[in-house]
């Protein structure tokens, strides 16, 4: 099978401060990553430079072979690595259709005029959300309206619908209650059905047992271990993460 | 109890009017609202408010604020004005039209550097756009050697005070205009963009958006409707003064707010607004109608503001408010 992501010899220099040291993973399609570390390890950085965000100081990006390095966010995102950060960048008042397809809305001619379909909107986005296994009680209501778990699922509609093959979650229950956490890594397990590869992002111990195909363990700027969940332990990960191992 | 709060504006535009014809029935045994005077002079005066609320409209959807259409207004009528005096006695419609064009570039000249200030130097809007209040206000006033500009012109005259079937003409333009507007807002992109704008700027950035061009553009329109505002003002009154915007952007703001838009964006609708420009059209001549000193009107839209205000608060209660 070859690698969705490669990401090869990443290098991150701030000034005199070395960020990150010599990164390389790759991910397959349908596999979660996750990337573990304290505060400061590198797994922001090293995220941003995938995203588009941070062109790194030496190293390459690749996803499905096409070099990634150099570009801006947004040709990042059209090349199908969707990024989705804490805040979930969702328009509350609005609907989850207009939310799904903001930026790219979809319109049809009335007398020669483009008027927004919000209709066809509204079903693509409770059909996508559906997929995911969230039903929408109100498709018209703006999104405000919504529990955490269901905000955060239009954050991944918009991964699904927009074909995303790779999704980047940065710390997705960080701010949310014990059941939506549950319903996030519901949804993150769905997507990996799909075949979409996830790299996650997560300081948070039964998060990452819970998703992780791979745990890729950050400490200071370098990768301090790879490990399989099953053969691995809390105490280990954690011993990892403080860079007492290796 | 949600739609009904949805509705009050309506329901009181409704009150304010059965109130005022029973006064007239009772008191002058003649009626208020059916005659064609009464509603000719309430369409007039809500179509003065409106031509300043309906791009601030759009401004205020998006979080933003912009107070220099008191003198973009008052800018436009001046420029006009004085295009038309360059012209000669009563010109002809089509040097009229190049007047009207020299006074939209005027306001819109305005807007650009609202849009400038806001969207490329990152101005809170509040303070940029007080700062365009005093300097489109002095440039109108330079401009015009600090006096009323006055002007013949029968075209210019048919803009202020023609009619089409009965409908002032400054009614049928801000009609037409309030329709673009709507559409715009409600059945566009750009629409949906605004909304977004308001209520998180990362939403629309992240999706692409070019959010600095989008924040020119809805000052740039805010501009465009204060202008035109302008040119109905030189109209009406033969006389283009730069004052002319002046007492209107109280009621304006007012008409955004009671119409439902909120202070801190993402909320609010051209219908909405246009329900606003009513209710305070109608309080002014009412109060006017019914022989009260006319100073009363200042008391009962700040009333009515406030209402607007209170309303907006407890449906974020009903609702459980935002995030």
């Amino acid at each position: 099978m070859s690698a969705l992501l490669e990401v090869r010899n990443l290098n991150k220099r701030f000034g005199g401060n070395e960020a990150v040291k010599d990164v390389s993973f790759d991910l397959e399609p349908g596999e979660c990553v996750v990337l573990a570390g304290d505060n400061g390890a590198g797994k922001s950085t090293v995220i941003k430079m995938i995203s588009g965000v941070y062109a790194p100081t030496s190293g390459t990006v690749t996803l499905r072979g096409d070099v990634l390095t150099g570009k801006t966010p947004e040709a990042v995102r059209n090349a199908g690595i969707e990024t989705i950060y804490q805040d979930l960048a969702l328009a509350d008042n609005l609907d989850p259709g207009l939310n799904l397809y903001l930026g790219r809305e979809r319109t049809r001619r009335i007398l020669g005029l483009p008027f927004l379909d919000r209709k066809t909107m509204r079903d693509d986005a409770a059909r996508v959300m559906k997929t995911l296994g969230i039903t929408v009680p109100d498709p018209s209501a703006p999104v405000r309206e919504m529990s955490g778990g269901q905000r955060q699922a239009i954050a991944l509609a918009r991964a699904v619908h927009w074909k995303a093959g790779l999704v980047i979650l940065d710390e997705p229950t960080a701010a949310l209650g014990v059941p939506e956490q549950r319903e996030v890594m519901a949804l993150i397990e769905r997507m990996k059905q799909q075949g979409v590869g996830i790299i996650l992002i997560s300081h948070n111990l039964p998060d990452i047992f819970a998703a992780a195909d791979r745990i890729i363990v950050l400490a200071r700027g370098v990768v301090a271990g790879e490990r399989r969940p099953d053969e691995t332990s809390d105490e280990e990960i954690v011993r990892m993460m403080m860079g007492a191992t290796l | 109890m949600r739609s009904l709060l949805d509705a009050w504006s309506w329901l009181f535009l409704i009150l304010i009017l059965g109130f005022f014809e029973i006064y007239a029935q009772t008191q002058t045994g003649g009626t208020f609202l059916f005659r064609v005077y009464s509603l000719q002079a309430i369409g007039v005066a809500a179509s003065q408010i409106l031509l300043l609320a309906l791009g601030l409209t759009l401004v205020i959807v998006a979080g933003h604020i912009d107070l220099s259409i008191a003198f973009s207004t008052g800018f436009a009528a001046v420029a006009m004005a004085l295009a038309i005096r360059a012209a000669g006695d009563d010109p002809s419609l089509a040097m009229v039209i190049l007047a009207m064009g020299v006074g939209l570039l005027a306001a819109l000249s305005v807007g650009f550097v609202n849009g400038w200030l806001v969207a490329s130097l990152d101005v809170p809007s509040f303070i940029g756009t007080l700062g365009t209040y005093g300097i489109a206000r002095g440039a109108a006033l330079i401009v015009a050697g600090g006096a009323t500009v006055s002007i013949r012109s029968d075209h210019a005259r048919a803009l202020g005070n023609g009619q089409v079937l009965g409908i002032p003409v400054p009614l049928l333009i801000a009609m037409i205009l309030a329709l673009a507007c709507h559409y715009l807002l409600k059945h566009t992109k750009f629409g949906a963009h605004t909304y977004a704008l308001g209520a998180n700027r990362a939403s629309v950035e992240r999706a692409g958006v070019d959010v600095k061009r989008h924040l020119m553009l809805l000052f740039l329109l805010s501009a465009l409707t204060a202008g035109v505002g302008g040119l109905v003002y030189t109209g009406r009154f033969s006389a283009g003064a730069a004052n002319a915007g002046e007492p209107i952007l109280l009621y304006a703001v007012a008409a955004v707010f009671i119409g439902g838009a909120s202070l801190t964006g993402g909320q609010g609708t051209i219908i909405g607004t246009v329900i606003g420009a009513f209710i305070i059209a109608v309080i002014q001549f009412g109060l006017v109608f019914s022989g009260l000193p006319p100073y009363w009107q200042f008391v009962a839209v700040g009333l009515v503001i406030i209402v607007a205000v209170l309303v907006d608060q407890s449906k974020h209660r009903v609702v459980g408010g935002g995030s």
